[in-house]
């Protein structure tokens, strides 16, 4: 279906869902819902509602409230205050059950798939009522009837762990359908995809509605919400701040209702590459946790105040890759320097003193010790550096209060424990103490995931500018957006191999996909 | 989350907790367990109350019971602050027992068989010889725990009972003393390996060893590099790792260290208390401290006032088969002490408020 089309059919279903909402009531209607948690009012009296036939988008920031209502309408968590109706009918949900029974699915971001069985077996498990016998065979063939209708296609005799992620994602899919669900919740659904899954997966949406059935989808991404949805609501601080038609309004529209305010300009990159070569990897192949071979044969070069982006569907090797990098993995092949010497033997304390900074991808357990303060969250690099046995934490002191002010870090008290802050903050604060020992290369992994429009411009501004600086940095990503604004080259992986690299301004979107599903860049000489 | 409860009240979670609050807390749920445990006084007829001003007298009443409750917090206290330094890096050592008894060992074989050595040079060797025989018997459940991440927590306990029936093998055959009509002791300390003591009472002056371990570790904990290393492995060893920790190097010290201050608790029991090694040298010295350690959530200076209660009750519970009870009805005293306490952690972290309508 070609992108106009999708439009044109797009505009009619509004058209049509306008004149029928005027004499029909909403398939599900939540009214001034409210939720407290300890501390934060998670959901202050939103109202909300979707009508059959159409795809409605839940927009927000993290900690916007997205989530918590959408438990309140799957049966997860009973609202303090507040009504929902099912077709006009009030109903009150004691458990997730209830809300299947009233036909609300949910496909999570974590699926819920038992990985050694197969689809069928998967499919079966989430049916309620089975009869003692049952029968393999029809429901694998009311497997192939649904996916070929929503163009779903799986195959009901494979396992789970042979199949991809989208194709696993397909399943969850079909398993609310055989359910009976006439409301699909999507959370974050091309978080995990390639762009052609994520393209394949909203022609299956636009099906399903086409067939009466509604479909919310939780998102944090504008470009796909305003491509793919009839309308939008935007939840800001607990609060709805308005439902809008998404043909009447743009980026820059959404953007302000979820933050509040404009969003500052957008990023301007001049490359500041240098011809310093910082670090290289040869040839290094390293195995991951489980003993398979993560990473096959990598090569590439850094150079001072370049930023060297690393693109790849999440699990083919980024991990490993940052591990090698920064001196936590050793390898098994291969040679790795750093500054023209030779560090392939050194360990995570050596690259240290040589001036490699590391972002990890999991911040609360790896890069903080959640336990502790962030005084002493901030003496993790440092404190080998005092003479003697014992640490001068007046000086760690003094030091994290300077840094705490610099890099706004927001925390309620210095003396919590850091797992009591906003992922926003700790992001912050890991960064204000990578950046602050100041490195020759930053190694940053998913350093933008799960934060909001704030806390992500800020970061992305700090990674800029640290390559202006004449660093190098090498940042782990899976937006291709952030990559294609921010970095000089882009390298692609694909189950640990390079598949391919590009340079920003001569790639697309396309190309860096097809890359990331597998097909080597062909070289045109 | 809020959990509903009695109609009007509701349990709500907080997000800090004071230090004042976290020692109120405590001495409630002691005071609770107490109560509890009087419950059960009551069913056989005696007056709880009674019973616990007993306690009170034989600990605290006399200056002879006073002496006597520190006699027995030297070792509780001690093997608590070996204990606590590895919970601190979540090793869950719980073999205090078997450490104490042999460091104990190490000990014992220098006052037998080197008796002929001064008293200066004769305390120190034992000293040194508690701390090394109780640190390697630790170093046995931590070798596989650093290199195989094996459970410590099973090992450790089972040597508890190897190094039990090891001290019963000597004091039933090679170390009997063989002028003691066959009882399971050996022969007398020479003077020269006995710590002194205080006056006439039984208490020796390895209480200054307490007080200055205490202190050390308290410095080591808060100050030190390596105090900072143990910190952070135990609150996530991934995080030790990228900060480029050695994991397994820590894990063998804290365990060695953790052990060796158990053992130094087996050289003050046998050269300050006992003067001999025998087979009965701890009523359950090493599973109290664990107790005593949690109860003080670890701090060095809380595990002194905690173990100088314990010790009382302990002396109380000697006192109580006078009145007809047996005397182990002191660990039931301390279980029921545990279970509140356990039971009040809750509160740390959640606060009762009447619910608003």
């Amino acid at each position: 279906m070609s992108l106009t089309n999708r439009r044109d059919s797009r505009r009619f279903v509004v058209m049509f869902e306008r004149v029928r909402s005027m004499e029909n009531t909403p398939m599900v209607e939540m009214r001034k819902i409210s939720k407290e948690f300890p501390g934060i009012l998670a959901n202050d009296q939103v109202s909300f509602d979707v009508n059959s036939g159409e795809i409605h988008a839940l927009l927000g920031e993290n900690g916007a409230g997205k989530s918590t209502l959408m438990s309140v309408l799957t049966g997860l968590y009973r609202p303090d205050g507040g009504e929902i109706y099912i077709e006009g009918k009030r109903v009150e949900f004691l458990s997730p059950k209830d809300a299947v029974n009233n036909s609300i699915g949910m496909v999570h971001q974590h699926f819920k798939l038992v990985q050694p069985f197969t689809v069928a077996e998967n499919v079966m498990l989430s049916i309620k009522g089975l009869k003692q016998i049952y029968n393999l065979k029809e429901i694998e063939q009311q497997i192939i009837k649904q996916s070929e209708a929503f163009g779903l296609s799986v195959n009901p005799k494979a396992k789970i762990w042979q199949l991809s992620v989208g194709e696993q994602q397909r399943v969850e899919i079909i398993k609310l359908l055989l359910l009976g669900a006439k409301v699909l919740i999507l959370d974050e659904p091309t978080a995990v995809l390639t762009p052609q899954e994520a393209k394949a997966l909203f022609e299956t949406l636009a099906k399903m509605v086409k067939s009466g059935k509604s479909v919310i989808l939780i998102s944090h991404k504008m470009n796909e919400v305003l491509e793919n949805t009839n309308r939008i609501t935007v939840l800001r601080d607990g609060k709805s701040i308005g439902t809008v038609y998404t043909q009447n309004t743009n980026e820059k529209e959404l953007a302000k209702m979820m933050v509040g305010r404009n969003i500052s300009d957008p990023l301007e990159r001049k490359s500041s590459r240098k011809e310093e070569k910082i670090f290289s990897l040869d040839k290094v192949s390293a195995l991951g946790n489980n003993g398979l071979l993560k990473l096959k044969n990598i090569s590439f070069d850094i150079y001072a105040g370049e930023i060297l982006g690393i693109a790849g569907v999440d699990g083919n090797g980024q991990k490993e890759l940052a591990g090698a990098v920064a001196g936590l993995r050793s390898i098994k092949t291969g040679r790795i320097s750093f500054c023209n010497r030779d560090c392939t033997k050194s360990g995570r304390k050596k690259r240290m003193n040589l001036g490699i900074s590391y972002v990890p991808e999991d911040r609360m357990t790896t890069g903080l010790a959640p336990d502790l303060n962030a005084y002493e969250n901030m003496a993790l690099n440092s404190y080998r550096g005092y003479r003697g046995c014992f640490i001068r934490w007046d000086k760690v002191r003094k030091d994290t209060d300077r840094l705490i002010r610099k890099f706004d870090v927001r925390l309620a008290s210095t003396a919590n424990p850091v797992k009591m802050m906003s992922g926003g903050n700790i992001q912050k604060l890991l960064l204000a103490r990578e950046i602050d020992s100041d490195p020759l290369l930053i190694v940053a992994v998913y350093p933008m995931r799960g934060l909001d429009i704030g806390a992500t411009d800020y970061v992305k501004r700090l990674l800029l500018e640290q390559s202006e600086k004449g660093k190098a940095v090498l940042l782990i990503s899976e937006d291709l957006e952030d990559l294609l604004s921010m970095t000089d080259r882009i390298i692609v992986i694909y189950e640990g191999e390079i598949m391919g690299v590009v340079k920003p301004s001569e790639t697309t979107l396309e190309e860096i996909g097809l890359m990331m599903a597998g097909k080597r860049k062909v070289v045109s000489s | 989350m809020k959990h509903k409860l009695m109609g009007s009240w509701e349990i709500k979670k907080t997000n800090s907790s004071s230090a004042l609050k976290k020692f109120g807390i405590s001495g409630i749920s002691i005071v609770l367990g107490l109560l509890f445990a009087g419950l059960f006084v009551l069913i056989t007829g005696k007056d709880p109350l009674q019973l616990y001003s007993e306690i009170l007298q034989s600990s605290f009443g006399s200056f002879y019971g006073f002496s006597e409750t520190l006699v027995e917090m030297i070792p509780l206290a001690l093997c608590s602050l070996g204990v606590s330094l590895a919970f601190r890096m979540q090793l869950w050592n719980i073999g205090a027992e078997g450490q104490f008894c042999m460091g104990a060992f190490g000990a014992t074989y220098f006052a037998l068989f080197f008796s002929e050595l001064p008293k200066l040079i004769m305390l120190p060797l034992m000293l040194m010889a508690g701390f090394i025989c109780g640190g390697l018997w630790a170093l046995i459940p931590a070798l596989p725990k650093a290199f195989w991440n094996v459970s410590e927590t099973i090992s450790s306990l089972l040597l508890n009972y190897v190094a039990y029936f090891w001290i019963a093998y000597l004091v039933y055959g090679p170390w009997k003393d063989p002028k003691g009509n066959n009882f399971p002791l050996t022969k007398q300390f020479p003077e020269s390996a006995t710590i002194p003591v205080f006056g006439d009472t039984r208490v020796s002056y390895a209480i200054f060893l307490v007080l200055l371990i205490a202190a050390a570790m308290f410095f080591l904990i808060k100050y030190s590099k390596w105090g900072y290393e143990i910190s952070v492995s135990g609150s996530s060893r991934k995080a030790a790792d990228y900060a480029g920790m050695s994991y397994v190097k820590n894990v063998l010290m804290v365990m060695f260290l953790s052990g060796a201050i158990s053992g130094i608790a087996g050289m003050a029991e046998v050269s300050g208390v006992l003067h001999r090694l025998q087979q009965t040298i701890s009523p359950g010295y090493g599973y109290t401290a664990i107790l005593i350690a949690l109860l003080a959530r670890l701090n060095p200076l809380s595990i002194l006032l905690v173990s100088f209660l314990m010790g009382a009750l302990l002396v109380g519970g000697f006192s109580l088969q006078t009145s007809g009870f047996p005397s182990s009805m002191v660990s039931m005293f301390q279980g029921s002490i545990l279970f509140f306490v356990l039971a009040g952690e809750v509160f740390n972290n959640y606060r009762l408020v009447r619910k608003k309508v």
